[in-house]
């Protein structure tokens, strides 16, 4: 016999043709789309026409937009920071409770997902408010002297970022912090490592990939959120998100908006590669 | 000296009794087995002594030392795991020295250590390869070589060589005894495997249900079993059902006088006679038990003629050479050899 047969798979391999023709046509072409308005002209006081121009991107360019990227850009990397910071002990925690327990605050968890930004964006809105808000439960037990708002404000638009980013982070690193051998910490204990020691020098690098993923998902997650901005943050913490939602639709410029959409998904596409690269394992190989 | 000493060990996990008033002394230097079949308390006992669990009562002494307020990570063990517990993001010598690198050893020495253990293990010049490209027989010297790297008070592994194949099991077992004498390190080893324990243990200690049965070398708690459960546990036995009656023991309708080496740890009534297979004599039909041969398993290095006596399944095993001419279904006459039987209580 010198033909070898192909590896039989319980799936046969044209059923990926279907999720393929499906991308293609929901994502790569809009993709397409708006790369073709991203360099097209646009008509002043109009819409636009077919071209091929950079003035799009070049006007992206400057200062001002450059700070609205480093902006975006750095309040998505510290959300994801912190959601993934919070995140890891409470999924180690919980992977130590017993299965019932487990599942009860997982169910809660999932719950949360089940909220839409505008619910948590107005509820943190009035939470955080002068006239509604901790503030006055701060000034009766006698913390502050008057109740003051503590939105809009950086710190409101990061604890409701967190909040969307948090779920996402614990179920991402669920499943690898459970299934990590209970042995390989005691390991650690019996050779002398203190507990702080076995968390940072054994679990924390063995985790790394868990760690990295959920640092991924809720960076480009939050990376998208343009109704928390304007809710709880003040215009100097406008994301791109809001940008491109306000060029397309308030100044009715889809080139730039597009441009500008164009650019923040290669800049996410970059980061998110650097991340994988530095969390990539390298007993993996 | 470190000699360990377990006083009135208990263990209560909720209302379950994992360990019952275990009271031991292992001399130093001795290599010691944790017999008896799952969970009858013996790793309960060995992550006791290692501080991963807290007693309900009793002391645990290394060295005349109570340990009881001493954390894990304070004892000074080894301790090689049921799953190894080698850490994939660490290299051979950075698994090896881990326990040094904790203590702030300094880095030629911890090399230098991490390259005598290999040694020992017989994997020279393996320090830099990955976990993941090492067999199931390497990780298990790693792991080995790991638990010894602080020079341990006590080496403790914890059924170290389940995940082997049947070869490499007892060339481990063999390997890891000669590693120990070579230390004099004092060694426990929890196990199921009877034979492990046989082959490595110069003190062998059979628990059950949380309590020990018995404690001995292996060749006493072979010939010399306390109760039917050691009898029955350790190698092949055919138990039976006797009465003791203080002259002769009375077993299936016959009735056997004690003879010189025949051993009764059996107060007199109903007790167990325990004979091995190798100490039934299995003849043409005579004046013995009278039996019929119902299955011949051959072996090739002995040759088992399983038989039954009325409701009693007795096996006789035989040397091939000495294989008597006998097939499935002939009426035969079984004997035991006087002086190789046991009533046990």
């Amino acid at each position: 016999m010198t033909h070898l047969a192909e590896p039989e798979t319980a799936v046969p391999r044209w059923i990926a043709l279907w999720p393929a023709l499906m991308l293609g046509l929901f994502f790569l072409v809009p993709f397409g789309i708006m790369l073709s308005v991203s360099v097209a002209h646009r008509v002043e006081g109009g819409f636009f026409e077919p071209g091929f121009e950079w003035a799009s991107y070049i006007r992206f360019l400057t200062p001002f937009f450059g700070r609205v990227l480093a902006v975006s850009l750095g309040i998505s990397l510290a959300a994801a920071a912190i959601c993934v910071v919070l995140a890891f002990p409470f999924t180690v925690f919980l992977a130590s409770m017993s299965r019932s327990v487990q599942t009860r605050v997982l169910v809660v968890l999932l719950s949360v997902l089940s909220l839409s930004e505008v619910i948590i964006g107005f509820s943190l809105s009035t939470l955080l408010s002068q006239t509604a808000g901790i503030g006055n439960l701060f000034a009766a037990i006698g913390l502050i002297d008057a109740p003051r708002a503590y939105t809009p404000s950086l710190f409101a638009l990061l604890t409701g970022l967190c909040y969307l980013g948090f779920p996402f982070a614990v179920l991402v690193l669920y499943a690898p912090v459970s299934r990590l051998d209970p042995e390989i910490v005691e390991a650690a204990r019996v050779m002398g490592a203190s507990a702080a020691r076995a968390f940072f020098g054994v679990v924390v690098p063995l985790q790394r990939g868990a760690l990295t993923g959920a640092f991924i998902l809720v960076f480009v997650f939050t990376l998208g959120s343009y109704l928390l901005p304007q809710l709880l943050g003040r215009p100097g913490h406008w994301t791109l998100s809001v940008h491109i939602t306000d060029q397309a639709i308030y100044q009715a410029n889809l080139p730039f908006a597009a441009a500008m959409s164009v650019f923040l998904m290669l800049v996410a596409l970059a980061l998110v590669g650097l991340a994988s690269l530095a969390g990539r394992d390298r007993g993996a190989a | 000296m470190t000699e360990l000493r377990i006083e009135g060990l208990s263990k209560r996990f909720g209302t379950y009794l994992a360990l019952d008033d275990v009271s031991i002394t292992i001399p130093n230097g001795k290599f010691v087995c944790l017999l008896g079949p799952s969970g009858c308390g013996k790793t309960t006992l060995l992550r006791l002594i290692a501080g991963l669990e807290t007693p309900s009562e009793g002391r645990i002494l290394v060295g005349g030392t109570d340990l009881s307020a001493v954390p894990s990570h304070k004892r000074g063990m080894g301790m090689v795991f049921q799953s190894l517990a080698l850490f994939p993001h660490l290299d051979v010598a950075e698994n090896i020295a881990y326990p040094l690198a904790i203590r702030g050893t300094d880095r030629a020495t911890r090399q230098a250590t991490a390259a005598r253990l290999l040694d020992l293990v017989k994997l020279p010049g393996m320090g830099g390869r990955r976990i993941h490209q090492l067999s199931g027989g390497q990780r298990q010297r790693v792991a080995i070589a790991r638990g010894l790297a602080i020079d341990p008070k006590v080496f403790l592994l914890d059924e170290p060589l389940s995940a082997l194949d049947a070869g490499l099991r007892e060339h481990m077992q063999i390997e890891l005894r000669q590693i120990q004498q070579s230390l004099g390190v004092t060694t426990v080893v929890v196990t199921h495997d009877q034979k492990e324990a046989l082959t490595m243990a110069d003190l062998v200690i059979v628990m059950k249900d949380g309590k020990v049965q018995q404690a001995g070398t292996p060749m006493e708690i072979y010939h010399a079993p306390a109760n039917a459960f050691v009898a029955d546990f350790i190698g092949n036995t055919n138990l039976m059902p006797c009465r003791w009656d203080g002259q002769a023991i009375e077993v299936l309708g016959h009735r056997l006088a004690p003879a010189e080496g025949d051993r009764i740890a059996a107060a007199p009534g109903l007790a167990q006679l325990s004979v091995r297979p190798e100490h039934v004599e299995i003849a043409a039909p005579g004046t013995g038990f009278a039996a019929e041969i119902t299955f011949i398993r051959d072996l090739g290095e002995s040759v088992h003629f399983v038989t039954r006596c009325g409701a009693q399944v007795i096996t006789a095993q035989v040397a091939p050479g000495a294989r008597p001419p006998f097939g499935v279904g002939d009426a035969v006459s079984l004997s035991f050899r006087p002086g190789k039987r046991v009533v046990l209580a």
